[in-house]
């Protein structure tokens, strides 16, 4: 499959490499100030990974307070509709707080009690990122600081009063575009000015190493138990797997416990916004170049001067500029595909999930969805797809009801 | 000897310390920037430190960032902050020019593009502020290939193998950040500053100026004291904020800070001088 064979590498998960490159992406992309506290939590991260204790601790919270495992669910009736592979379901929808944010905001919780901290920030864009850092600060009883810009918190009401009803301090970023690149710059401000006491959960597997390795870390339990679970229901692998991409750590989650099995096919979805031709949408790996943003080198939507881009997505939570760097590297690499779905295609994909499943999907995994619409009927039916259900749809009904011209 | 080694040593020689003040280039707009560096060398700058506008200058404070947003309305883009040097050497052949700004402008338009358009224009120095030794090795070859100094961040936590890893690669001067946070923050400490200065002097030869926090003359006097070479960026950017809707009035506010500061640093090294 790989488009270019002599970047293949042979060991997927010996990626990234000591210095956080996947190849030519990745890296530690920050001032000086930062590098100090990267250091010292690769160094306490590298520590904690491998600790028995540690890691039975944040199994234990995964499995009573988050509820995992989430099931795989054969959605029946909806392949049979869709007349092609059969789909699986992956239901990160069910997890506490209603999305996969939960399992890497858990686990770099516990990583930040450990290594002494008593103030945890992050930044969001929808607001399921704040809220699973909310949620855990206050099950963990840390102060909790999360940045969300102007436009997002006038967006997302419900989810900047459940930030808050949990205890945390929400921030408005007035600045730059005033949405979820400019709230990540401002909390990366807040971490430098008060590195001794504070941890930085960043929401996705980008920014300087150990982020976006640290992050796939924790989001690798969709796809390690996925993999479980296609063996013993369905008997096999998969044939495919769909996840959207936004920052990309529910893809990457799901992605990387099956990157040595080769026929696996890997698709990550992008928010395509009005259409890829019409330059409106967040689709940095379909129609972007590769730059440096937040820490790391990757794929991003900018100018011809190197200034970012703003975004455009019905779904708040693609709604960002840049993509993990993993993925950039899976890209080139060839060993998955990134395709763009739209703001429309999203929306049938919505509907059509809900009426025939009974699950109200987030606009971010609807993406996804509407991606297994089309490549369902290209597969046989004894074909396996498994879709990352990422995110329940509740926040986004306001979003839907609004563009029906409802009032709810 | 690179014109801001040369200007150093000159310095040096003279007993006096270096002021650096720091605009952001095409704030308020891209007429004003030339004739500014103009008056602030009249007003007693050695260096002239000139920001290259980012949509997302993460390092920065709230002052710079906005000034990041009035120059980027007229997109004044890394050619135009160049052109400006060009048009800047024309008349000052003298005074060292050192850009400030981050990585993703400079991947653009490419490595060795960048140095050689760069060395054409007249510019001495590069600081980009998300680029640390570890990740700078491309950049830095071509930076040597034309003799452009980089110059690198030091801050308060960086350890004594860091200072040597990075004085290594560094040539001009080191920029010693004062405090752990952004510019324009209200954090200095100088006696904090002079501890880790000592330190840092132990370990490398080459100018250390100190930036952020320095806000008004008797800081400037205070920093110089134990450091080669004052920055002032917030301080600066601030009044030219303030004074947006009458840009006809920069050069003369900018030169009244830069002159009082220069007085206070001067006056500073003659007493330490006659002591």
């Amino acid at each position: 499959m790989a488009t270019n064979p002599a970047l293949k590498p042979n060991h997927w998960s010996d990626f990234p490499d000591a210095n956080g490159h996947f190849g030519p992406y990745g890296g530690r992309f920050v001032a000086e100030t930062l590098m100090e506290p990267i250091e010292e939590l690769r160094v306490a991260y590298e520590r904690l990974r491998n600790d028995p204790e540690f890691i039975a601790e944040l199994d234990r919270d995964l499995a009573q307070y988050v509820g995992r495992p989430s099931p795989l669910y054969h959605a029946e009736r909806w392949s049979a509709k869709l007349g092609g592979a059969q789909i699986y379901l992956k239901r990160e929808d069910l997890n506490h707080t209603g999305a996969h944010k939960i399992n890497n905001t858990m686990g770099q919780g516990l990583l930040a009690r450990h290594m002494g901290k008593t103030r945890v920030i992050g930044e969001t864009g929808a607001g399921q990122h704040g809220v699973a850092t909310a949620t855990v600060a206050a099950r963990l009883g840390m102060e909790c600081v999360v940045y969300m810009g102007a436009e997002d918190i006038k967006r997302q009401a419900i989810n900047v009063y459940r930030m808050r009803l949990l205890g945390a301090t929400v921030i408005s970023v007035e600045s730059g575009s005033k949405t979820l690149k400019d709230a990540l710059n401002e909390a990366m401000r807040d971490w430098v000015t008060n590195i001794d006491n504070t941890f930085y959960i960043i929401g996705t597997v980008a920014g300087p190493h150990p982020y976006p390795a640290m992050v796939r870390d924790f989001q690798a339990i969709i796809g390690r138990e996925a993999r479980t679970q296609s063996l013993d229901q369905a008997g096999r692998l998969p044939d495919a797997l769909i996840a959207c991409v936004g920052g990309g750590s529910n893809a990457i989650g799901l992605f990387h416990p099956f990157l040595d099995d080769e026929g696996v096919a890997m698709y990550g979805v992008e928010g395509g916004g009005d259409g890829i031709a019409s330059g409106h949408h967040a689709a940095p790996l379909s129609a972007g170049k590769p730059g440096v943003l937040h820490g790391n080198r990757t794929y991003l939507m900018e100018d011809a001067d190197g200034q970012i881009i703003e975004t455009h997505s019905i779904s708040a939570g693609l709604d960002y500029p840049g993509v993990g760097p993993e993925h950039a590297w899976l890209k080139d690499t060839g060993r998955a595909q990134y395709v763009a779905i739209t703001d429309t295609e999203a929306l049938d994909a919505f509907h059509s999930l809900t009426r025939v499943e009974g699950i109200i999907p987030a606009l971010e995994s609807s993406h996804a969805l509407a991606y297994a619409m089309k490549l369902a009927p290209t597969l046989d039916q004894d074909k396996i797809v498994i879709v990352n259900l990422s995110g329940r749809g509740d926040k986004d009904i306001h979003t839907v009801a609004a563009h029906e011209g409802i009032t709810v | 000897m690179s014109r801001i080694a040369g200007r150093f040593a000159a310095l040096a020689k003279a007993g006096r310390k270096a002021l650096i003040p720091y605009v952001t280039a095409g704030d308020p707009n891209p007429d004003v920037t030339v004739p500014l560096m103009h008056a602030m060398v009249a007003a007693g700058a050695d260096l002239v430190e000139l920001g290259v506008p980012f949509s997302d200058p993460m390092a920065d404070g709230p002052v710079i960032q906005a000034a990041c947003e009035r120059a980027l309305k007229h997109r004044v883009s890394l050619r135009k902050v160049l052109e400006m040097v060009r048009s800047f050497r024309a008349q000052d052949q003298d005074t060292p020019v050192i850009l400030m700004g981050y990585l993703n402008p400079v991947e653009v338009m490419g490595y060795a593009a960048f140095a050689q358009a760069a060395k054409d224009a007249g510019v001495d120095g590069v600081l980009t502020v998300d680029l640390p030794p570890e990740e700078a090795g491309g950049l830095l070859d071509e930076l040597k290939k034309v003799a452009i100094d980089p110059i690198f961040l030091l801050s308060p936590n960086t350890s004594d193998e860091r200072v040597r890893k990075i004085a290594a690669v560094a040539s001009g001067f080191l920029y010693y950040v004062s405090f752990k946070g952004v510019t324009g923050a209200n954090r200095l400490d100088v006696g904090a500053v002079a501890t880790k200065l000592n330190a840092i002097r132990k370990l490398t030869d080459i100018p250390v100026g100190v930036g952020f926090g320095i806000r008004d003359a008797q800081s400037a006097a205070d920093v110089s004291a134990v450091a080669d070479a004052v920055v002032v960026g917030s301080a600066l950017v601030k009044r030219i904020a303030d004074l947006a809707e009458q840009p006809a009035n920069i050069d003369a506010s900018l030169s009244e800070v830069l002159t009082a500061m220069r007085q206070a640093m001067d006056a500073q090294q003659r007493a330490v001088a006659n002591r």
